[in-house]
């Protein structure tokens, strides 16, 4: 069976079930989200009004044995940036929707009843829309408590908490993962445009599913065997994440004066041997935890963990260096426990832990709390934002709109996005990153991080300009095609430092489809992603002077060494000659 | 001369975190990698010194602060 176009209209609650045009056939996962997004939104509609749409795409090899496969994409105009947002996610979605067939999710519209939120539930052959008052005002366990009672335990949910509902910037979507806890569609405020299509959760039929159909078998158990093994011996898949997974980087960036500390006023943390991930994998041990743990089915790498509190109790998992660095060094809170509690509640009220904790690092600054009172931080969590008290609202709209709220000038985003755990000044290839990726600053987008602090795909000194630009373009470009394929981004470990690894991705796509795609074709898919996310901004409203950091960057000097965002516009604008 | 040497992630296994220790003059990043033994354990993935990546043939000074890390990463 051929994969088919899911498409959904809330303003009528209607379905249609579309074959996929030609010109989507070799696109998945990001390509496809962002294709259909820049095809068919109007980049000058409001985020949440009818004219956005929501899309999923699971990638170009979910529902495979590959290794690692197992992303779903999500795509949408952004009401956090205003532009074009993709956010992929582990769980289990991709391989259910791929499985049956799903090679799209769009859905469109807004229903005409205001009052009532719906669950979409998709099977092969229909969307039923079910109204869903017993679950408003809940967040996503219950959510998944629900879906479970209901269907096989299989079923594939994505869900919004209540955050979602009020339609705040920092409301992602949730997705179940094979372990009963959650992931996230996280950054961009793609929750919000869920709630403004009032869908409280989706859920997919994980019982009447096909395994995927591959073209050419033998060839691609070949690829995939290869591909895996170069997963498991490069020693940042094969070691160091499955040890420590990726808060294994605070003390490496502390290191390199690259810890953005105290709402980016030092690159050093005196502190960061409490958060570290030394801390938390001996944590983890002492408590009866796990350090290894696989957010999809096949994750060879199992970067993620379940981090338990004093008394054994869980506390969180998926526990994510960026969190951590942000309510560590960026908000002060040097209790690893209480980060951790504070991370497994974003997780239940379904809000990017990212944008949160910037935000709530920037709140030190407007003087809702100290540097370090993670007890504040604690309860605006728990209480203003959920509640939807006015300052929780404020908080709920995210770092940039705190900061014009409160008339700060060192408020750290891009596009009206966070700034994630990697001070720009001193990690300077990623700086260009975050300037010009269509998603506002996201550090996944063109992880440069990789060959400027570790060593991986070479080495470009971190505090110089030179060769920045052209990594940062590189990496976007991959990044982009990567994220295509359904592929976690922590690929391009192997696939910067291991000939074989590229070759063998793409040998398992053309087995998959019984195409012949070079590394050419590949990174061609790339650059145009990319062009076609830009143009969408453009379209939008963007200009050049959206591709900058933050001004104080440019006139404040950041210790230990002492570096300033120098590059010039001329600079940053070289990126897009391609 | 006086070094901190500081040791990260599978480094630290059966060593240390951190510890301070008198080096005769001329020693080189490569002799206190060597004398540690740490690519038993993993091969280096970045060295550096007060901050900043140098090479294994960096020659250390009075007070320098030498940071080894095995080849690790995140995002």
């Amino acid at each position: 069976m051929a994969d088919k176009i899911y498409r959904v209209n809330m303003s009528n609650l209607s379905f249609k079930i579309e074959e996929v045009p030609a010109s989507w056939m070799g696109l998945g996962g990001r390509g496809l989200t962002s294709t259909i997004v820049a095809e068919e939104v109007d980049p000058e509609c409001h985020p949440l009004g009818p004219n956005n749409k929501l899309v999923f795409a699971p990638g170009l090899l979910s529902g495979t044995s590959a290794s690692n496969s197992g992303r779903n994409s999500c795509g949408a105009k952004s009401p956090l940036t205003g532009g074009i947002k993709e956010s992929n996610v582990g769980g289990t979605s991709a391989g259910i929707m791929a499985k049956l067939g799903v090679k799209a999710l769009i859905i469109e519209g807004l229903p005409k009843d205001a009052e009532t939120f719906y669950q979409l539930h998709v099977t092969k052959d229909r969307v039923e829309f079910i109204p869903v008052p017993e679950l408003v005002g809940l967040d996503n366990y219950a959510v998944l408590e629900a879906m479970a009672a209901k269907y096989d335990k299989k079923v594939a949910v994505m869900s919004i908490g209540r955050i979602g509902e009020m339609r705040m910037n920092i409301a992602n979507i949730s997705v179940k993962d094979p372990g009963g806890k959650l992931r996230s569609h996280g950054r961009g405020g793609l929750g919000a445009v869920m709630g403004s299509k009032k869908i409280k959760c989706i859920t997919v039929d994980a019982e009447s599913y096909k395994e995927v159909t591959i073209e050419n078998p033998e060839k691609f158990k070949e690829a995939s065997k290869i591909f895996t093994k170069t997963l498991q011996e490069n020693p940042i898949s094969g070691q160091g994440l499955p040890a420590f997974g990726t808060n294994v980087l605070v003390n490496i960036l502390n290191e390199a004066g690259g810890l953005p500390t105290h709402n980016f006023r030092e690159g050093n943390w005196e502190h960061a041997e409490k958060i570290c991930g030394e801390t938390m994998a001996e944590n983890i041990k002492a408590r009866g935890g796990k350090t290894t743990h696989g957010c999809h089915a096949g994750c060879v790498i199992q970067c993620s963990q379940v981090y338990n509190d004093k008394d054994g109790n869980y506390l969180t998992s998926g526990f994510e260096y960026e969190t951590i660095w942000a309510l560590g060094a960026h908000l002060g809170i040097q209790d690893l426990d209480l980060i951790a509690k504070m991370d497994g509640l974003m997780d239940d009220l379904g809000v990017d832990s990212i944008e949160t904790s910037v935000m709530l690092g920037l709140a030190v600054d407007a003087g809702i709390l100290a540097y370090g009172d993670g007890a504040r931080a604690y309860e605006l969590l728990s209480h203003e934002i959920p509640t939807g008290t006015p300052l929780g609202r404020i908080l709920g709209a995210g770092t940039h709109i705190l900061g014009k709220a409160y008339g700060l000038v060192r408020v750290p985003t891009v596009k009206g996005q966070g700034i994630p755990a990697y001070e720009p000044r001193a990690v300077k290839g990623q700086g260009i990153t975050y300037a010009t990726t269509p998603m506002g600053a996201d550090h996944t987008a063109g992880y440069a991080v990789a060959t400027n602090i570790l060593n991986s795909g070479g080495h470009i000194d971190p505090l110089k300009k030179e060769g920045q630009v052209e990594l940062a373009r590189n990496l976007q470009i991959a990044s982009a095609a990567v994220d295509s394929t359904g592929m976690c981004i922590f690929v391009a470990f192997a696939a910067l430092d291991d000939a074989k690894c590229l070759p063998s991705l793409i040998d398992m796509i053309n087995a998959r489809f019984g195409c012949a795609l070079t590394i050419d074709d590949v990174m061609n898919l790339g650059k145009n992603i990319l062009k076609k996310e830009h143009e969408f901004n453009i379209k939008a409203g963007f200009g050049k002077a959206d591709d900058r950091l933050p001004e104080f960057m440019k006139y404040e000097t950041l210790p230990p060494h002492n570096v300033t965002w120098d590059f010039t516009g001329e600079e940053i604008d070289a990126f897009w000659n391609f | 001369m006086r070094i901190v040497v500081k040791l990260f992630a599978h480094y630290r296994e059966g060593r240390f975190k951190v510890q301070e220790g008198d080096f005769p003059l001329g020693t080189k990043a490569a002799d206190i990698i060597a004398s540690l033994e740490l690519e038993k354990t993993s091969p280096l993935g970045v060295l550096m010194v007060n901050g900043k990546h140098v090479s294994p043939d960096y020659s250390l000074r009075e007070a320098d602060e030498i940071a080894l890390f095995p080849k690790i990463g995140g995002g």
